[in-house]
């Protein structure tokens, strides 16, 4: 494996030009995948970056990062006996998929914690830092920190998931010079020391947004999480472009000069999303580049996957760990870390691309960061495809203004009703009135928002918050904004059409559709992700 | 018969001589040559102790045959046992290369819990240190531990170099090493002090330490029973240890023993609790209280986390 030519000079990421030779492309397509030839000659296919080298010594690298950190002082001469420490940390919705053990959280926390106890440091309180995501269970915690972690703390009510709607557990730190309250986890708040361990998974992640939002409540969260902010932000995985990010920095001013002493820890991972070997390692390939031995395994793999009922399927994937690799550790200053975690992540996804294109194409995967051992709801894809995917680029959009997105997913008319209470209602109820982010955010969140009985899920079941389904739905706003049309492939008729989408049995159908709102003979690119890979459009 | 043969006159039939005797019949070079009177014979060749020869058992059939064995029967015997709960093996994840395993001793259920819980890459590639008089004080008994368990001799009864040099030697050649640095089992369920082995291997060889803590296995074979009862072990693998360039064997040895002690003690309370007595230097020591044996054998009571303990209801109801 070490041997492995793809591990030591990992290619960069590139633009394919489709021509008559290209053999199909895989188009992720939820829980199952699709083969599709898309037109020569006006064509073209970007593809990820190979994953990059792991740091050859994690655990040395994390120790370095906390003794020698960028704009503070080393982590063991801010312990002190009788402190009070305070350890948050990214939940669940990091990485995707779920990494193979030992999480790169528990490394970190392990190596804080250990320094705290030769500091004697008793007081100590981990939390995961949820903001409105549903609660961890107690198995998905033990995945993130071990059961190292998990039994010293979580029997003393010392490890727990942050609750947002806790009358008497979050505290108002003042507002921002564009009037925004900043909340946060009392607990937190109070602290003379709180530790942010942080996992990038893509640049939208870390810097001030982990403790202004992962920590805060719908009062704090709402200033950024709203459509105004979603619009301008272009996009929001390019920090310095996205007003998602300058209103959670502006909350971060706030949470300097009347908060916590912050110590940001921050990572990064490759791209080995599937890994070298086995089944799914076809998966990070290119195609022209799969083996007698691929080819089979992706035959095999796909016929499996027809045959099965979904919720076989659901459990296959949703029980895959991915082996990534550590590529970068720092810790100190929130906003030195942060751009420093910002070149490593921007290293590894972005590929640059010239010119914008009339017709994107790109197929969903079974899991976004609001699914994870969940049901991927029609919502979720909304928010994935117009959310996450439109939005992977920096500069400009890859597709041009009115042009047609076209996404590949099943889309099923399924919710989980645990974990997506409020989503069921905003899908059902509100969707059939209307699919404009202004006005369901004008007449609808609030109630949402306020809701006693999505307030009491939250609290004490595993539910994602009442207004959280609104802030899918405005996570795809600029994207809504931007485009002509959306089209899925091969999706339920239904809950497309619910989604204010229009479905496409074929992606030759879908072509032909969106020739109606481009042209004849529109330009198209697809963008082959997962693993991820960033547009750098210029 | 015979009678017949002589009255129809067939000739006499030689006599057949039975193995015992054709064997003795046998002459030099057949046969040993025996040694001249007046001439001092050559001293006997030792087979056993730390003079049997072990290499048989680390080619590739005996290997095999170890390898079908531990993961056959004596995993399930150890599960059905013992129902080990195993944890710290991510502390051993990106090391490569052989490792010395030093381990707290209770029981002869030590070994085969520890092989059936050393991760892959080292399990069928580790030689375990054995005591030459007691696993190797027959032909017999040191065929089987060197097949079954891969056991080395080691001399503790006396300072041997021969010992430590072979095990180095084959540290060397890649084998791991699982050692029991107490040097025996525990008398009384209090841990003894550790030797140096361990250390000077290791500081011999620049391969790291893997301290474990085994609890449990006393309750189910302690030293001087012979039927084992089954009981729940646990089997915690703490971080690899090497000695820094201030330390020399004794004072590795003697870190390897209070990390020991940390991993005992995060097996009975809780990790960050040992975590911060081992930094302070309070964690429990491995070798119990300095008094006398009731009260060694009281306190060792409050040690026995999870002990099973049959209940029985009096009068029956």
């Amino acid at each position: 494996m070490a041997s492995d030519p793809r591990r030591k000079a990992p290619r960069p990421g590139f633009v394919l030009d489709v021509d008559r030779s290209t053999p199909p492309i895989l188009f992720h397509h939820g829980d199952n995948f699709r083969l599709e030839k898309l037109p020569a000659d006006r064509s073209r296919v970007i593809y990820p970056a190979e994953p990059l080298p792991g740091l050859p010594d994690p655990e040395e690298s994390i120790y370095q990062a906390l003794i020698n950190p960028i704009d503070d002082d080393p982590l063991p001469s801010l312990m002190k006996p009788g402190m009070k420490l305070t350890i948050a940390f990214d939940d669940l919705s990091l990485p995707l998929p779920k990494m193979r053990k030992p999480d790169i959280r528990q490394r970190i926390i392990e190596q804080v914690l250990d320094i705290a106890a030769a500091a004697g440091v008793d007081d100590v309180h981990l939390i995961a830092a949820l903001a409105l995501h549903r609660r961890m269970t107690e198995a998905e915690l033990r995945h993130c920190l071990g059961d190292r972690i998990y039994d010293a703390f979580a029997p003393q009510d010392a490890l727990y998931n942050h609750d947002a709607e806790d009358p008497d557990g979050m505290v108002e730190l003042g507002t921002t010079r564009h009037d925004e309250l900043v909340t946060m986890n009392k607990r937190a708040a109070e602290s003379d020391l709180l530790v942010y361990v942080n996992l990038n998974i893509v640049s939208m992640d870390g810097g001030w947004k982990s403790t202004a939002t992962g920590l805060s409540g719908y009062s704090g969260i709402k200033h950024h999480h709203n459509v105004a902010t979603m619009r301008e932000s272009k996009s929001f995985m390019d920090r310095h472009s996205s007003e998602l990010h300058h209103s959670n920095w502006r909350q971060g001013e706030v949470i300097k000069n009347h908060g916590p002493r912050v110590f940001q820890i921050e990572t990064t991972i490759n791209n080995n999303t599937f890994g070298y070997d086995g089944p799914l390692s076809v998966l990070q390939k290119r195609e022209w580049e799969w083996t007698a031995r691929d080819r089979a395994t992706f035959m095999g793999m796909k016929k499996g996957l027809d045959l099965m009922p979904t919720s076989a399927r659901r459990k296959i994937f949703n029980g895959w760990e991915a082996p990534y690799e550590l590529t970068s550790v720092q810790a100190g200053n929130v906003d030195s870390v942060h751009e420093v975690t910002l070149e490593h992540c921007f290293k590894q996804h972005l590929v640059p691309v010239e010119g914008q294109t009339d017709v994107l194409t790109f197929g969903l995967p079974y899991i976004c960061p609001y699914n994870v051992n969940s049901v991927m709801n029609p919502l979720l894809v909304m928010c994935l495809g117009l959310g996450y995917f439109f939005n992977m680029y920096r500069g400009k959009p890859l597709v041009r203004e009115g042009g047609v997105l076209i996404m590949s997913h099943p889309t099923p008319w399924e919710f989980h009703p645990v974990h997506h209470p409020s989503y069921i209602d905003f899908f059902e109820q509100l969707l059939a009135e209307t699919t404009d982010p202004l006005e369901l955010e004008k007449k609808y969140e609030k109630q949402f928002a306020e809701d006693e009985w999505y307030i009491h899920l939250y609290r004490n079941s595993y539910a994602y918050h009442g207004v959280h389904p609104f802030y899918m739905w405005y996570w795809g706003a600029h994207a809504l904004q931007w485009l002509g049309r959306v089209i899925i492939v091969g999706g339920d008729q239904r809950a497309v059409r619910r989604l204010g989408f229009q479905p496409a049995s074929t992606m030759q159908d879908a072509l032909e559709m969106a020739s109606d709102v481009v042209g004849p003979r529109p330009s198209i690119t697809h963008l082959h992700n997962p693993p991820i890979l960033m547009a750098d459009v210029t | 018969m015979s009678r017949l043969a002589k009255q129809i006159g067939l000739p006499r039939l030689p006599a057949v001589l039975s193995p015992v005797r054709r064997f003795r019949a046998l002459d030099f070079p057949l046969r040993a040559p025996s040694t001249p009177r007046g001439v001092a014979p050559l001293p006997a060749v030792r087979r056993t102790g730390v003079d049997y020869d072990t290499e048989w058992a680390r080619r590739k059939p005996a290997r095999m045959v170890r390898a079908a064995i531990i993961e056959g029967p004596m995993r399930f015997a150890v599960s059905g046992l013992a129902a080990p709960d195993r944890r710290g093996q991510d502390r051993l994840l990106g090391l490569e290369g052989p490792i010395i395993f030093a381990a707290n001793h209770h029981s002869h259920l030590d070994t085969p819990l520890l092989l059936t819980s050393i991760p892959a890459p080292w399990r069928h590639k580790v030689v375990v240190a054995a005591a030459s008089d007691y696993f190797f004080g027959t032909r017999v008994t040191g065929t089987l531990s060197s097949l079954v368990i891969g056991a080395i001799p080691i001399e503790r009864t006396k300072v041997e170099r021969r010992s430590a040099n072979t095990a180095a030697e084959l540290i060397d050649e890649g084998w791991s090493l699982l050692i029991f640095p107490e040097g025996g089992r525990s008398p009384d369920g209090w841990g003894q002090t550790f030797r140096g082995g361990a250390a000077y291997l290791a500081a011999k060889t620049g391969v790291p330490v893997v301290p474990i803590h085994l609890e449990g296995t006393g309750r189910i074979l302690r030293k001087g029973r012979s039927l084992p009862r089954p009981s729940t072990t646990s089997v915690t693998f703490g971080r690899p240890l090497k000695p820094t360039d201030d330390e020399n064997a004794v004072r590795f040895g003697a870190r390897i023993e209070r990390e020991v002690a940390a991993l005992a003690d995060e097996a009975s309370s809780d990790w960050y609790r040992a975590r911060l007595r081992a930094h302070a230097g309070t964690s429990p020591g491995l070798t119990g209280p300095e008094t006398g044996r009731w009260r060694r054998a009281w306190a060792l009571g409050d040690r026995a986390r999870g002990a099973k303990r049959r209940t029985r209801n009096w009068p029956d109801i």
